[in-house]
């Protein structure tokens, strides 16, 4: 890595216009330390930033090595930036009616310039699903879930739940057929729903004398789709749900399991297990 | 020449053989996991078998209409990175377990491992790194490949096959063999709750925080055996091997949408009654599932009972009681998968309980 650090000394020694700049009464009200080249710097540089924050000062090294984390993690945070970004691009073309959805998709593939936000948006969503997966693998291969971090695996485990009702939901989103009939045969599953789907068991005990409390106009499906069918209760449901609801519950699990992460003594390694680390 | 050896490969892929396949490649890269992660030849080969198979796949016709589909590209994918870091963690454990064995410490635990560094420059840079890879990845991606979009979506029309999105297939799989309330709601909401639970299950105090293997045999190999043969497995077969009305076709096999496939699926209770005693089935249906019913009490209740005094019985004294019996009830769940499908494709077994009346069948 003789490379890395040739360059960290090259950004180390500040000359000429960069230098200036950062001399600057501007520049020092926004970043409150020198250039990160000593370790008093080092470490203020982390500490004084809210999103470097995140990080701790200093870590053992093992945790560095990309051979250890696979750095999926990472890159599921990563990608739900991305996915965050390009999403928010698209809610300015896209409207979640039945009247408009499809056309949307169609102005979008074919008049916005630099088209490949919905291309972008798609794939890392489908990304974002495999490095979940590949993330709780090395998790589990690694050991990483025993005392003291079980929390975050289960905070993990809604976070990869979640991850999925995020691409589910997205998935309605294009109006197309492809769209309409996944959604379709998934949400058909919560016609089985037990004591509550009208095809599940213990359907028949939900009734009060010859009234049914469960129909297709009340069941589990019904919750899900607002509608006997797929149709544009279910686009808008699953447009604010892929929006703001979803999101809203995930940013504040994705909170969690960072501040576990710290809490619980950093990336996993060997040795100390149950030790806090501040 | 290639004609057999395509028919051949469309025999190996039958859900039947390819799933005994799958895990028994599971189970032989564990059995044999010096050779499979020491050789060179044998680890590359283990490596790039997804590639190969998609690489020459890709020349056939009918594969090619199936892989070429925008949303498949993602699979393909996958199975290579499933693959390769299934293969990555082994070599890892395998070197720490020699280690060990040698009364040394695992890699990740070696006094210079241990040395702490500066979180700037090292892991940002890295990370830096990892982030424009990744950028560029979805980048070129996204310009190469456009997202897919079909006919607008119209109610009266309905596509076959009706395929879930991707990640769901694995569980639109097990729908063949179970009723949709087991396949489902409750498989799911017990991968889930199974998933969550592993920490407090799990009571092995050793690798915590470095790759092993000898020190957490079967519990890695449990996992890999629901991650792998169960879940990644059956995306795939659901992906590329499921064609209309979710027959069976093989990876070469033309999705011919007239493909007859014989309906002789048979219930247990018509096995019973029809078949062995010869007099019809009763009309009642706790009489006429009685041994459907036993059988599955006989299954949850009384087999971890057998299994906590005998096969399992060093989980039970290390879990104690609670423990066991949630972990037993997930395990049967998870094994009851694969029994059920070896029993339709042996027996044509459709339900061991089917109670149609209260819409109760497993």
């Amino acid at each position: 890595m003789s490379w890395l650090n040739n360059l960290k000394d090259k950004v180390g020694t500040p000359s000429g216009w960069y230098s200036d700049l950062t001399r600057t009464p501007v520049w020092k009200s926004i970043f409150r330390h020198k250039l990160p080249n000593d370790p008093k710097n080092r470490a203020l540089v982390v500490l004084t930033n809210v999103f470097l924050h995140l990080h701790p000062v200093r870590m053992r090294k093992q945790g560095l090595r990309v051979s250890y984390t696979w750095c999926m993690g990472g890159i599921s945070f990563f990608l739900f930036l991305s996915l965050t970004v390009t999403g928010i691009l698209l809610m300015f073309y896209y409207r979640p009616t039945a009247q408009h959805a499809y056309p949307d998709m169609l102005d979008l593939m074919e008049s916005a310039s630099l088209g490949i936000m919905r291309e972008m948006h798609r794939w890392a969503a489908h990304l974002m699903i495999i490095t979940v997966w590949l993330h709780m693998l090395r998790v589990f291969l690694t050991g990483s879930y025993k005392p003291p971090r079980e929390f975050n695996w289960v905070v993990g485990v809604l976070l990869l739940v979640l991850t999925l009702l995020f691409s589910f939901t997205g998935y309605l989103l294009p109006w197309d057929q492809l769209a309409m009939w996944a959604v379709t045969v998934g949400s058909n599953m919560a016609r089985a729903t037990p004591m509550m789907g009208t095809e599940g068991p213990g359907v028949q005990l939900m009734q009060i004398g010859d009234v049914p409390l469960i129909t297709a106009g009340s069941d589990m499906r019904f919750v899900l789709l607002a509608g006997r069918f797929v149709g544009e209760g279910a686009l808008l449901r699953f447009y604010v749900l892929h929006c703001l609801g979803i999101p809203f519950i995930f940013v504040i699990l994705l909170a969690v399991h960072f501040w576990r992460v710290r809490r619980d003594g950093g990336i996993s390694g060997p040795g100390k297990g149950g030790k806090l680390a501040l | 020449m290639i004609d057999l050896l395509r028919g051949f490969m469309n025999w190996l892929f039958e859900p039947s053989i390819a799933l005994t396949l799958t895990i028994v490649a599971v189970w032989a890269l564990y059995r044999y996991r010096r050779v499979c992660t020491q050789n060179k030849i044998v680890g590359g080969l283990i490596v790039a078998s997804p590639l190969l198979f998609f690489f020459f796949s890709a020349f056939d016709p009918n594969f090619w209409i199936q892989f070429k589909r925008p949303d498949n590209i993602p699979i393909a994918g996958m199975m290579f990175l499933v693959v390769f870091f299934t293969w990555f963690a082994l070599k890892l454990a395998v070197d720490n377990d020699d280690r060990i064995r040698e009364g040394r410490p695992p890699k990740e635990a070696d006094p210079e491992e241990e040395e702490k560094v500066f979180v700037w420059p090292d892991l940002v840079y890295t990370e830096l790194l990892c982030l424009l890879l990744v950028s560029i990845l979805l980048v070129v991606w996204s310009i190469l490949i456009p997202a897919p979009l079909e006919e607008p979506a119209n109610p009266q029309l309905t596509p076959n096959p009706s395929k879930a999105p991707w990640y769901f297939l694995g569980l639109q799989e097990i729908l063949v063999y179970f009723d949709p309330w087991l396949a489902g709601v409750v498989i799911p909401t017990f991968i889930i709750i199974g998933l969550m639970a592993i920490p407090y299950i799990d009571t092995n105090e050793k690798g915590n925080g470095y790759y092993t293997y000898e020190e957490r045999k079967s519990e890695i190999f449990l996992f890999q055996f629901g991650f792998i043969v169960l879940w990644v497995f059956l995306v795939f077969e659901g992906t590329f091997l499921r064609g209309p009305n979710w027959n069976f076709y093989g990876p070469y096999e033309y999705w011919d949408p007239h493909k007859l496939v014989p309906l002789t699926n048979i219930n247990l209770s018509e096995v019973l009654w029809a078949r062995w005693l010869g007099i019809g089935l009763p009309s009642f249906w706790l009489v006429r599932e009685f041994v459907g019913i036993v059988l599955m009490l006989l299954y949850f209740v009384a087999l971890p009972v057998w299994l906590a005094r005998g096969f399992l019985r060093r989980y039970y004294d290390q879990m104690g009681l609670m423990r066991y019996v949630i972990f037993s009830h997930l395990l049967l769940w998870m094994v009851m998968i694969p029994i059920k499908m070896y029993l339709r494709w042996t027996i044509n077994l459709k339900y061991f309980v089917a109670i149609p009346e209260l819409l109760f069948n497993i």
